[in-house]
């Protein structure tokens, strides 16, 4: 008999028992599908929420093969589960890059379509989903159905960003970003409060990578007080052979005191004030500036074992003023932010339904499980609701129903689309029954 | 120098498969599966600049290994044979079909194809065997001594083939991965302290190779742990429910 694990992602809540089982081929695949009705695929386990969480997990992570590599044309095809981080390591010593890149390398190809994330270049660059070539996607007929802009389009705008529930995301094809070096050329800025951080923004907006880190403890004068940090691809010849490696991991989960409103309005304070000087240029490695949280392996059990909920909401750009005032008003009473919330602005919204960008500014924070968190993030997502803006489904392990089919304006097409191809609704996440996108 | 490897869709080969890729090793992949096979050498000729080549091959059609063997262009320099098939203990205790399949494979069908390949090292003068054979089979057990009783088969053949072949100039290894976290093994409860990872087990069978190792036990604690194992009396271990 299949025995079930106890699986959780990123932020470990939820945790769920499952059956997990993974794939090295599509007659492998269909084979599973035989042996279940609903199933969710997973990659490496780096949404945070229960976005790819449900009793029957199909792993994409032995599905992981890079297929074919163009690089006259920069492109890349590859199966699902290939990482991020192998990606890198291959790409980077050819004078590639990815095109569009969280904030850590451990997520797979596959959940980064199903996410359709988005990076520190999304105001140049747009989501992932802009870079694919072509995909094919496993629908619940059994069928392979290849899809893009071009072929089969509503297929790929359901499934760029579409939480895996189109089907079992096979392989992509996606375009390269050319680099010349393995370094980046960064300048980091000081605003004291939001009204200084949104000039900066639209300052540097030609700035190829912008992102900015924010106290979320601050208030009045000082509510909103960060430091931009902009980026180029540094354009130094690179002698040295490219080294990319893990320097350290968080062994055991912390106890749940270790972050309170003091430690983290240290840690928050010390961040700020080691900037002497009002803008600092420096050249860091790639790792450094895309991947900081990356050194610290598991940094997740900083949360201790009760875990943590990260959000992550956008607002409109002309909503984005008084909407983060008010919202950063909000955490800064609770006193429960997290260490540090990061803000950016997003670029025009690309072709997935639910896909989570749109233009204006995006915040991100984590909080501590503790009792009274959700009624206190639900009164956030009323204030996220009210000024138009809607909430990252990657981060996401709480938000109710009517929000997001409030907030997300494409939710009923995307439905529909789901509807055509997984009509029996085989492929949902405990996520997607939380929020009524799969209805039981 | 060339690679081949026997069962090269399991975890543990494609592991090896990739380690020997970045040694600079040519491989000559031979399993059932090949989709399977098809995107590893995409990948591995990708990655890494060799040249991979995939054969199917079927460890239980002992009648055709001779011939699949004597097609094969270059004979390999080292020969890995990876595959084996858990099976399933209970349903094999009342259906021949699957006691067979588990003896077949993980014994009958290693000893089939590795006859031919030692001929051939052994009139060469020169190459590397590698067996990877289980801890199941240093005692049987209730719960899997069916597979465990092939692999006892199969590590004894290793050292008589080693002990053969020594004087040719041949080298065996046996290995003894002890839990390794694999598909064999998903939604098993694995101790994390006594498992393996397959890139682990690859990186120690490759040094194990360049360092004429015989026994390679992965875990070095599963040298102990079967050695307590051997040396409980049968009249208390008869009792036991292991």
């Amino acid at each position: 008999m299949p025995t079930t694990t106890s699986i959780s992602n990123w932020g470990n809540y939820p945790k769920l028992e499952a059956i997990v089982n993974s794939f090295k081929s599509i007659k492998e695949l269909k084979y599973l599908l035989k042996t279940n009705n609903n199933f969710i695929a997973r990659g490496n386990g780096r949404c945070y929420g229960d976005s790819s969480l449900h009793s029957h997990i199909l792993s994409t992570t032995k599905y992981n093969n890079i297929l074919a590599f163009d690089s006259t044309k920069g492109l890349i095809t590859c199966q699902a589960g290939v990482s991020f981080d192998e990606l890198i390591h291959f790409l980077v010593p050819k004078g590639f890059f990815l095109p569009v890149t969280p904030g850590t390398k451990f997520i797979t190809v596959g959940g980064a379509v199903a996410s359709d994330i988005h990076g520190k270049n999304h105001h140049q660059d747009g989501s992932f989903g802009r870079h694919i070539v072509v995909m094919d996607v496993l629908i619940a007929a059994g069928e392979v159905v290849t899809c893009s802009n071009q072929i089969n389009s509503e297929l790929f705008n359901a499934t760029c960003g579409g939480m895996g529930l189109t089907g079992i995301i096979l392989q992509v094809t996606f375009s390269l970003k050319r680099i010349s070096s393995y370094e980046i050329d960064q300048v980091s800025i000081k605003a004291h409060n939001l009204e200084e951080v949104f000039k900066l923004f639209e300052e540097y907006k030609n700035a190829t990578y912008s992102v900015a880190w924010i106290d979320c403890l601050q208030s009045g004068e000082s509510l909103g007080r960060s430091i931009l940090m902009v980026g180029e691809h540094s354009d130094n010849i690179q002698r040295n052979k490219f080294r990319s490696e893990r320097k350290f991991s968080i062994p055991f989960n912390f106890p749940s005191w270790v972050l309170n409103k003091w430690s983290i309005k240290i840690f928050n304070f010390l961040f700020y004030h080691k900037l002497i000087k009002k803008k600092v240029r420096s050249r860091v490695s790639l790792d450094q500036f895309f991947y900081p949280l990356d050194f610290i392996g598991r940094w997740n059990k900083m949360y201790g074992k009760n875990g943590f909920v990260q959000y992550q909401f956008v607002l409109p750009l002309v909503q984005s003023k008084e909407g983060l005032k008010k919202i950063l008003t909000a955490i800064g009473n609770s006193g429960s932010g997290s260490f540090l919330a990061v803000l950016k602005l997003f670029g025009e919204q690309d072709s997935g339904l639910i896909s989570f960008p749109m233009k204006g500014y995006t915040l991100a924070l984590d909080f501590p499980m503790r009792k009274g968190l959700f009624e206190f993030l639900d009164k956030l997502d009323a204030l996220v609701l009210e000024h138009g803006g809607r909430i990252y489904l990657t981060k996401d392990a709480r938000m109710k129903k009517e929000i997001f089919w409030d907030s997300y304006q494409r939710a009923k097409e995307f439905e529909k689309v789901v509807l055509h191809y997984n009509p029996n609704l085989n492929f949902r996440s405990s996520q997607s029954d939380r929020l009524a996108i799969t209805k039981l | 120098m060339t690679a081949l490897l026997f069962g090269a869709t399991s975890d543990i080969a494609i592991a090896l498969a990739k380690c020997l890729a970045k040694n600079k090793y040519n491989l000559q992949l031979a399993g059932r599966d090949m989709e399977v096979m098809t995107g590893l050498k995409s990948n591995i000729e990708i990655q890494q600049q060799v040249r991979v080549s995939i054969y199917e091959f079927d460890a239980e059609k002992f009648d055709g290994h001779a011939a699949w063997y004597d097609q094969l262009l270059p004979k390999p320099d080292i020969v890995i044979l990876v595959f084996g098939y858990l099976g399933n203990h209970q349903k094999a205790l009342e259906d021949w079909k699957e006691s067979k399949r588990i003896l077949d494979t993980n014994y009958v069908g290693a000893v089939s194809i590795l006859n031919i390949v030692a001929n051939d090292f052994a009139n060469r003068k020169q190459g590397v065997i590698v067996g990877i054979s289980s801890v199941a089979g240093n005692r049987g057990r209730m719960s899997n001594y069916l597979y465990g009783s092939a692999k006892a088969g199969l590590t004894a053949y290793l050292s008589g083939l080693r002990n053969r072949l020594y004087h040719s100039g041949v080298h065996v290894l046996t290995v003894m991965p002890g839990f390794v976290r694999t598909q064999m093994t998903e939604g098993l409860k694995l101790p994390p302290l006594v498992t393996a990872e397959p890139d682990q087990v690859a990186q120690k069978i490759v040094n194990a190779i360049a360092g004429k190792r015989n026994t390679l036990y992965v875990l070095p604690i599963w040298r102990l742990i079967m050695l307590v194992i051997r040396n409980i009396p049968e009249f208390i271990f008869k009792k036991l429910k292991l």
